[in-house]
């Protein structure tokens, strides 16, 4: 077959790009080999377009095992204990297909966690829809949430966080980010780097099929008007099967037989071949033939490209392949010598008897482009609103719409389709700052949560990337944990348009300077481009998935009251920035102004306070403020606890709705004892912290003297309807 | 007090129960589904999970596997059986329990806790707890809706084989506080002779009050009894 530029297009490849394979391999690929090419060069698999920025991101930390670039990140929590953790995106195919879409979503980043020796032991998600109003929204809600919990309940991992948000920016293009956090032995981790010539290259777990195929090359570009026809490149899930291949990988992790495994995600067998390869720089021989099928005469390039879930390529040693076998038999699962590793450097395929492709490992993985494309800064948007010019609202009414809005309500609708409970670990569900996982058997724990703000990287990406991480530390620190590390899933629109190339190099940046001053790195993430139809691009996306240590479990704190008379007060300095809010989206529809500032050192000395506070036992509830601001973290606070609260309204600031709504970050709200108020104002005075007293815990109302009086009940009826009637 | 933990491929609330039983002082075995005799009992118990995916009716294949001979054949002997969630919908599928579990009404899953009343204590499972009590138990299931003919419904009011109901936070059984549909709320039913018990809750995720509650130990201690 000629290869002409319209099979080059259609496999996403710029000719610039095939004049580069062309030099590489000193000749014209065939169709295979160009498949192949089209498979590890596309943005999803190469980074091309983020590499150079990702770079600079902090990654390294007394607490790091394994940074970026395995399967997933390890990080050390003591007593020879690790934890092993990544998100990833599946955001094109959760838009065409949201039940498949979403559930391999979670299959894919679960295989990449036990790849690596670990055993799952919570699923977080974050995920974003278009607007309500929006026709395909509430398929795409029904379908995204049933396939996170059809995978995740199905092979008993517990989905014990997340975030469910609604912004008309992903009215064509939804994002669904899924995260999966293990736990292995320290001295027990495996990896993808191929060692030795000569060893069996083993497939295990299901059989090959003509799904997924091209779904990496789908997934890096935009989408038009004829995406639904991309149906067939979306994968479909078997989480049985994964159950079977986890266990199977598991108890053959329990010796020394594993040279090294990679999971097969995007671009299947032809990534995870090369990517062990390419670690260990030797070649790798396959023989197509042996490749378990599912259907009938499926060709070589259909073998390569097909992105069948629950799959995994393993390196064996020598001498191990009859027990190995015994497991995966155990378990019913396909087990096949496919070929082996070499010292020829290359990819080399074989079918029938005959070499029908053969590619240099480099030139598929360390000489794939890179591109520095043009970015552009954006400035920092100016100050125009001004609340005293806006219409008037009263404060109850302004509580109760935000309360009710698609973005603030409750999402035990969401929840309540995930199993919270199996393995039987769950500390803390979800619906606090962060959830918490107890590791099993121990007296310790870690606390995970998933964070995003979309609005505040839109106005202002690099002030945003920091905000971000920022609000993942604090929601860490909110429920007594320790922060360690982060993973993130960048996702943004078309990388080829400077203007969003410099919305993520400035979002990275955030991220950096922030996670650099938290000492709090980066150890696993996934970056996901082309995120758009028709050229309109989504809001810069980065979500972060943080991981904190709890060491005794019982240091957990929650953000629920706990008795009658305790004092609350606000920790961290309010300035009443409205700009950016949900107030003032949600209320007078006004998306605008500069997203709030972040100070760094006011953040992690705050932090650290609330942390010392929380060890001393001197406090009884904490929650941090964040969206919706002061009023809408004490209105949670009351929820499920059976209190309410008496606040006191402010002394001298100008405007209600600016002291209660502002979005000024750093600040904490905490439930005291009363007879602790003067010792615990003493350690904030010795430290500088910013501290006000807002009121006291009462019976039965949220309240707020001279202003508002709603019983708790009617707070938390009016915060649980959006998704009931939707 | 011996007990048996019958693992399925799909199974994924095994480890749990096991660790509850241990906790619990019961001496515990794992067996593995393709094993083909069972060591002597006094307990055993299905877990919950998805087996073999639960891809045709929930709990038909694993109801036809080798192991469940040997569960029957223990069952007829009087041992104690207790069937948890995908357990208690496998044991219908085997018939040693009647009736059937159907889709939930919302045609949802339902993961949460549930307010659920001990309707009936005098037998093996549940003598430690107090007659109509109110437990705090999660559910977790897509096929919990319990439903049987009305003859069957009628014996099972009557025989006091229904221990489990599912009620407000007061103990008041309506529709409102049906989590998914189930004929006269029924949360879990007994056979004849009381030695076989299908609950949809979870009682080994409430054995801990670091993770939820203790209102699940007792349904193991009774047997202890």
């Amino acid at each position: 077959m000629i290869i002409t530029s319209t099979i080059v297009e259609k496999h996403g490849l710029k000719s610039e790009e095939y004049t580069k394979i062309k030099e590489l391999l000193g000749r014209e690929p065939n169709l295979l080999e160009l498949g192949i090419f089209s498979a590890m060069w596309n943005e999803h698999c190469s980074y091309k377009s983020s590499k150079i920025h990702l770079k600079n991101l902090p990654t390294r930390g007394k607490q790091v095992i394994q940074g970026p670039g395995e399967n997933a990140g390890v990080i050390d929590i003591g007593d020879g204990d690790a934890i092993v953790f990544k998100i990833e995106s599946h955001n094109h195919p959760s838009y065409i297909e949201p039940y498949q879409g979403a559930a391999t979503g979670v299959g894919g980043i679960l295989r990449d966690v036990f790849t690596m020796g670990a055993r799952p032991i919570a699923l977080l998600n974050s995920i974003h829809f278009g607007s309500p109003d929006h026709p395909k929204t509430k398929n795409l809600l029904n379908g995204v949430i049933s396939g996170i919990g059809g995978y995740g309940n199905c092979i008993g991992i517990p989905t014990v966080a997340g975030e469910t948000k609604f912004n008309s920016t992903y009215n064509e293009n939804i994002l669904v980010n899924a995260m999966a956090v293990g736990h292995a032995k320290k001295n027990k981790i495996f990896y993808s780097k191929a060692k030795g010539i000569n060893k069996s290259v083993v497939y295990v777990g299901s059989k090959t099929g003509r799904d997924g195929i091209h779904g990496a090359s789908m997934a890096s570009a935009e989408f038009d008007e004829n995406s639904e026809d991309k149906r067939p490149t979306v994968q479909v899930g078997d989480p049985f099967t994964e159950k079977l291949l986890m266990e199977a990988c598991l108890e053959l992790m329990k010796d020394n037989s594993i040279i090294s495994i990679q999971d097969m995600g995007a671009a299947g067998l032809t990534s995870s071949s090369v990517e062990m390869a390419s670690k260990g720089d030797l070649g790798i021989e396959l023989h197509l033939d042996k490749v378990p099928c599912r259907e009938d005469n499926m060709t070589p390039y259909e073998m390569m490209l097909s992105e069948s879930q629950e799959r995994m390529l393993i390196i064996l040693e020598d001498g191990n392949e009859k027990r190995a076998k015994k497991i995966f038999d155990k378990w019913d699962l396909d087990f096949v010598v496919i070929g082996k590793t070499t010292d020829t450097n290359n990819l080399t395929l074989k079918f029938k008897n005959k070499i029908i492709g053969e590619i240099q490992i480099d030139a598929l993985a360390a000489k794939a482009p890179v591109y520095e494309r043009k970015w552009t800064k954006t400035k920092l948007p100016k100050k125009n609103t001004q609340i005293k010019d806006l219409k008037k609202i009263k404060l109850e009414d302004a509580l109760l719409k935000i309360l009710s809005s698609p973005n603030q309500s409750n999402k035990n609708w969401v929840t309540d389709q995930f199993d919270q409970m199996v393995m039987a670990d769950t500390v803390q569900r979800s619906g606090s700052d962060s959830a918490i996982i107890r590791i099993h058997k121990k007296e310790k724990a870690i606390a995970v949560t998933v964070d995003s703000s979309a609005n505040y990287c839109k106005a202002h990406p690099y002030t945003g990337g920091k905000q971000i991480v920022c609000e993942s530390w604090r929601n860490l620190i909110s429920v007594g944990a320790k922060p360690i590390a982060i993973t993130n899933c960048l996702n943004f629109g078309n990388p080829e348009d400077s203007k969003i190339m410099g919305e993520f190099a400035e979002c990275v940046l955030g991220i950096k300077e922030a996670c650099e001053f938290l000492d709090y790195p980066v150890v696993s993430g996934n970056v996901s481009l082309y995120n758009g139809t028709n050229k309109k691009s989504i809001h810069p996306t980065p979500v972060i998935g943080g991981v904190g240590l709890i060491t005794n479990i019982n240091n957990k704190i929650n953000q629920y009251l706990k008795k009658e008379g305790n004092i609350i007060l606000q920790i961290g300095k309010n300035f009443g920035q409205l700009h950016q809010s949900v107030f003032l989206e949600e209320i007078y529809s006004i998306i605008d102004g500069p997203p709030p500032e972040i100070n760094l050192s006011n953040e992690k000395n705050n932090g650290l306070i609330i942390s010392k506070l929380i060890n001393d036992k001197l406090v009884s509830s904490v929650h941090d403020i964040s969206s919706g601001g002061m009023i809408l973290a004490l209105a949670e606070m009351t929820f499920k606890s059976g209190y309410g609260i008496k606040i006191n309204k402010p002394k001298n600031l100008s405007n209600l709705m600016e002291y209660y709504f502002s979005e000024d970050q750093g600040r904490y709200l905490i439930e005291i004892e009363a007879s602790h108020l003067n010792k615990i104002l003493k350690i904030l005075n010795e430290n500088n912290i910013f501290s006000e007293l807002i009121g006291t815990v009462q019976k039965n109302y949220f309240e707020i003297l001279g202003e508002l009086k709603i019983s708790i009940n009617d707070l938390y009826k009016v915060n649980n309807t959006w998704y009931n009637n939707y | 007090m011996n007990s048996s933990v019958i693992v399925f491929p799909g199974s994924n609330c095994d480890r749990d129960v096991a660790v509850a039983l241990e906790k619990l002082q019961f001496k515990n075995k794992m067996i593995w589904h393709k094993d083909s005799s069972l060591p002597k009992s006094d307990l055993i118990v299905i877990p919950g999970g998805f087996s073999y995916g639960d891809y045709l009716r929930s709990g038909a294949i694993a109801g036809k596997s080798n192991i469940l001979n040997e569960v029957i054949k223990a069952a007829n002997d009087g041992c104690l059986i207790l069937g948890i969630c995908n357990g208690f919908q496998i044991l219908t599928e085997t018939g040693l329990l009647r009736g059937v579990l159907l889709r939930n009404k919302n045609l949802k899953f339902i993961g949460k806790d549930v307010n659920v009343k001990t309707i009936d204590i005098e037998n093996k499972f549940c003598n430690k707890y107090k007659k109509n009590q109110v437990l705090k138990l999660n559910i977790a299931h897509n096929e919990g809706n319990y439903f049987t003919d009305k003859e069957h419904l009628k014996e099972l009011e009557d025989k006091n084989l229904i221990p489990f109901k599912y009620c407000d936070e007061k103990g008041n059984i309506n529709e409102e506080n049906n989590p998914n549909g189930s004929l006269n709320n029924i949360a879990g039913i007994f056979n004849d002779k009381k030695n076989i018990l299908g609950i949809m809750p979870h009682p080994e995720r409430m054995v801990d009050q670091n993770i939820s509650n203790n209102d699940g130990i007792n349904l193991f201690t009774s047997l202890l009894n």
